[in-house]
């Protein structure tokens, strides 16, 4: 990706590799990793990238945040950078200030509907909240009676009923309770629920096409390395042909993801355009998470269903990523109504539009 | 990265929409005129020369070659974006297109100016249809057992041998075909072939049509007895035709025919189910619109890196490969979704008509042009594995 040449996204990379290395993250059953990676990441302004710097952000573009995303994916690192960063954009959008520290965002799923009352607090349930466990506050769309909301909230005034995803990340339930927000303030026009599921999808699709990269590269290690039947399983033609495919699904997620946010970096608003390069990210990286993680689960055979081995840390992270910001199946519906409503002749059209 | 994969976000420039109208307006034209017809799946696979000869006409042919030869030195992206839009019209482009994705190309690069002058504008006015002459009976997949001759003599070659599989043969006014010239070394099995440009005119050259299982005939067995080529007929190094034959595979495996052959059954299901389907045909539809989204997206990237004159090989096999794996599922994911359509509807007719000869072509997708395997293989190699 051309944001290799990027300073920002090289500042993530060069913290992920200090901090976030693989054998070492998977070594440390206490996550005593996680203080000093979430430190280094906050003192490079990285959590508050998508935030200008007049709400106390970095002011980063999106093409560079979604550069770093791409990062977090390849690392599969599990603190709330993505989580932190969407909230940061939520409340810009509304420009409201960002808070120092861990966030979220609710709703996290197209079906669940957080409720601004008459008497100013919110009420509502958003299930799948990833990392709200570990976040001071959290960024919520709120549907009033006048119209949409944006509010920053502070996370101990909710209910948080703590969840695990495949991956053991925090994937909790947040019940608000007649919750008083810290700020509020109606969402611009064009931002609606649909505009941050469609953001969420696209930074999972990035961090899925990112772990698929890594579980390709270390894959090709593996089969370079172990010998069976006398040979590397790298000269099988079964295993290449495998890995093949794995890069294929690899491929294919990449280009989704990377094209998707690179529509998302470059629009006015949330056009048909985005609507469809966005969904197709979610739908077909969640393909290759499935299809991938199994190759890559295949090539390393028993030892790679270990705890001790990293593996486990891309494939269950890139399985659990499907199920945040709108079901791959969802979003296929979704896509799938919109083309019918267009009709059998403007599909071409569609998908042809650039 | 052990596999240092990319697909650059590459966007048509606003001059290729420009184009895309134009050959739209100009599709629209042939359809009101009766050249083809556009829910026949049988239009791109025929042969009709009336048709090449107006797409000459428009430019569209030899798009990215020099005007010296009757080229128009236009974008790699404007060359696509023409592709694609006469692929999902199902024009009839069999007498062109071979010639003007690969033929030519390879006769630029290897052919001496005079043949160059001679055969490359007329590819660009339409006038030529090419064949490749590859595959022979004992030698598939594994191009370097070919075993057909071209032997020398008084001022040329003859070819003795038979090529078969060879589309197009029985309307090609060319073949560009591999003859063995001396045997292969121990150190090279690849050793010892070279490409010929062939007159099909050449007597001595007899074209046997072999019925597919589409009840059409559109392969050969093509034998060659004491076929006369020409000295100057021997394109590139005599005995290396494996050095040239790589750095076209890009061009050759990752344009839009390759998912696109069947797209025509998608665009039916969408007919078909209408403009509210029920949760399982939206869901259906949604997914494939979502997979050929990635893999157009995949197939302009290469045609991006292409165009900046890079050689995206690995890519591009990776594009053949998934692209060819689903143009051939998705007339079985297309009759599954149109399963629970109302029978007494009529918005299904075409989609009747179509599906059945788009679940016969489906088994050559993943053979035509470098099969499954060999991809995969090419793919590994391209990992470090080989």
């Amino acid at each position: 990706m051309a944001e290799s040449e990027n300073i920002v996204v090289e500042t993530a990379e060069k913290i992920f590799s200090d901090l976030a290395d693989p054998q070492t993250i998977n070594r440390d059953k206490k996550g005593e990793w996680k203080a000093p990676l979430w430190q280094a990441l906050s003192e490079n302004g990285l959590p508050l990238s998508w935030v200008p710097e007049e709400c106390g952000g970095s002011g980063a573009s999106l093409a560079e945040g979604f550069g770093v995303l791409s990062a977090a994916g390849r690392f599969a690192i599990a603190v709330p950078l993505a989580e932190t960063m969407l909230a940061g954009w939520l409340l810009a959008q509304a420009k409201i200030a960002s808070p120092e520290g861990a966030m979220t965002v609710a709703p996290a799923s197209p079906k669940d509907r957080i409720s601004l009352n008459a008497d100013g607090t919110l009420s509502g349930r958003a299930r799948g909240v990833p990392f709200a466990k570990d976040a001071k506050h959290i960024a919520v769309l709120a549907h009033g009676t006048s119209g949409l909301s944006i509010a920053l909230v502070d996370a101990s005034a909710c209910r948080i009923e703590a969840g695990l995803n495949l991956a053991s990340d925090g994937s909790d339930t947040v019940t608000f309770n007649n919750v008083t927000p810290v700020a509020i303030k109606p969402a611009p026009k064009g931002i609606d629920q649909t505009s941050l599921m469609l953001m969420g999808a696209v930074a999972r699709s990035l961090q899925i096409a990112g772990a698929l990269e890594s579980m390709l590269e270390i894959s090709v290690r593996y089969a370079g390395e172990r010998v069976a039947f006398e040979k590397k399983i790298s000269k099988f033609q079964a295993v290449q042909h495998n890995l093949a495919r794995l890069a294929g699904e690899t491929a294919a997620a990449m280009t989704a993801a990377s094209s998707a946010a690179d529509t998302l970096a470059n629009a006015k608003n949330f056009d048909d355009a985005v609507f469809l390069e966005a969904t197709a990210a979610k739908i077909r990286c969640a393909e290759a998470a499935e299809k991938g993680a199994a190759i890559a689960h295949q090539v390393h055979g028993a030892i790679g269903y270990t705890l001790e081995h990293i593996l486990h840390r891309y494939t269950m992270r890139a399985l659990a990523w499907r199920d945040d910001f709108g079901h791959e199946s969802h979003w296929a519906v979704e896509l799938g109504k919109r083309v019918a409503a267009r009709g059998a002749d403007e599909l071409w059209p569609l998908v042809a539009s650039r | 990265m052990t596999a240092a994969l990319r697909f650059d976000p590459i966007r048509l420039p606003p001059e290729c929409e420009k184009l895309r109208k134009e050959v739209r307006a100009f599709l629209a034209e042939e359809v009101a005129k009766g050249t083809f017809d556009p829910h026949s799946p049988h239009g791109g696979d025929s042969d009709v020369p009336g048709f090449s000869r107006r797409v000459g006409e428009r430019g569209w042919i030899g798009m990215t070659w020099p005007k010296k030869y009757g080229g128009h030195e236009r974008s790699f992206l404007e060359r696509y974006v023409v592709t694609e839009e006469m692929r999902v019209a199902n024009a009839p482009t069999r007498r062109f297109f071979v010639a003007d994705r690969q033929s030519g190309p390879v006769l630029l690069k290897y052919a001496p100016e005079h043949i160059k002058m001679d055969i490359l504008p007329r590819i660009c006015r339409g006038e030529v249809c090419f064949s490749i002459g590859m595959s022979e009976p004992n030698s598939g997949s594994d191009l370097f057992a070919a075993k057909t001759k071209a032997t020398r003599t008084d001022g040329g070659f003859l070819i003795n041998g038979t090529k078969i599989w060879t589309s197009s043969a029985q309307v090609a006014n060319y073949m560009l075909g591999i003859f063995r010239t001396s045997s292969s070394t121990k150190e090279n099995r690849r050793h010892g072939l070279t490409q010929f440009l062939v007159d099909m005119k050449t007597p001595g050259i007899k074209v046997n049509p072999i019925g597919q299982l589409t009840g059409k005939a559109e392969f050969n067995e093509v034998v060659f007895t004491d076929a006369f080529v020409p000295e100057d007929h021997a394109l590139g190094e005599i005995d290396g035709a494996w050095k040239q034959a790589t750095s076209e595979l890009a061009y050759e495996r990752s344009g839009p025919e390759r998912f696109l052959e069947t797209y025509y059954v998608l665009t039916e299901l969408v007919r078909a189910l209408g403009d509210k389907p029920d949760t399982r045909g939206a869901e259906g539809v949604g997914r494939l619109v979502a997979q050929l989204h990635t893999m157009r997206r995949m197939s302009v990237s290469v045609a991006g890196m292409l165009h900046a004159g890079k050689e995206p090989v690995v890519e591009a096999s990776i594009v053949k490969d998934i692209g060819t794996i689903w143009e051939q599922a998705l007339p079985q994911r297309v009759r599954d979704l149109a399963a629970f359509v109302e029978p007494d509807a009529s918005n299904h007719e075409i989609l009747d008509n179509v599906l059945p000869y788009a679940m016969k072509v489906a088994p050559k997708l993943t053979i035509q042009g470098g099969t499954t395997e060999v991809l995969r293989g090419i793919i590994a190699r391209g990992l470090g594995l080989r």
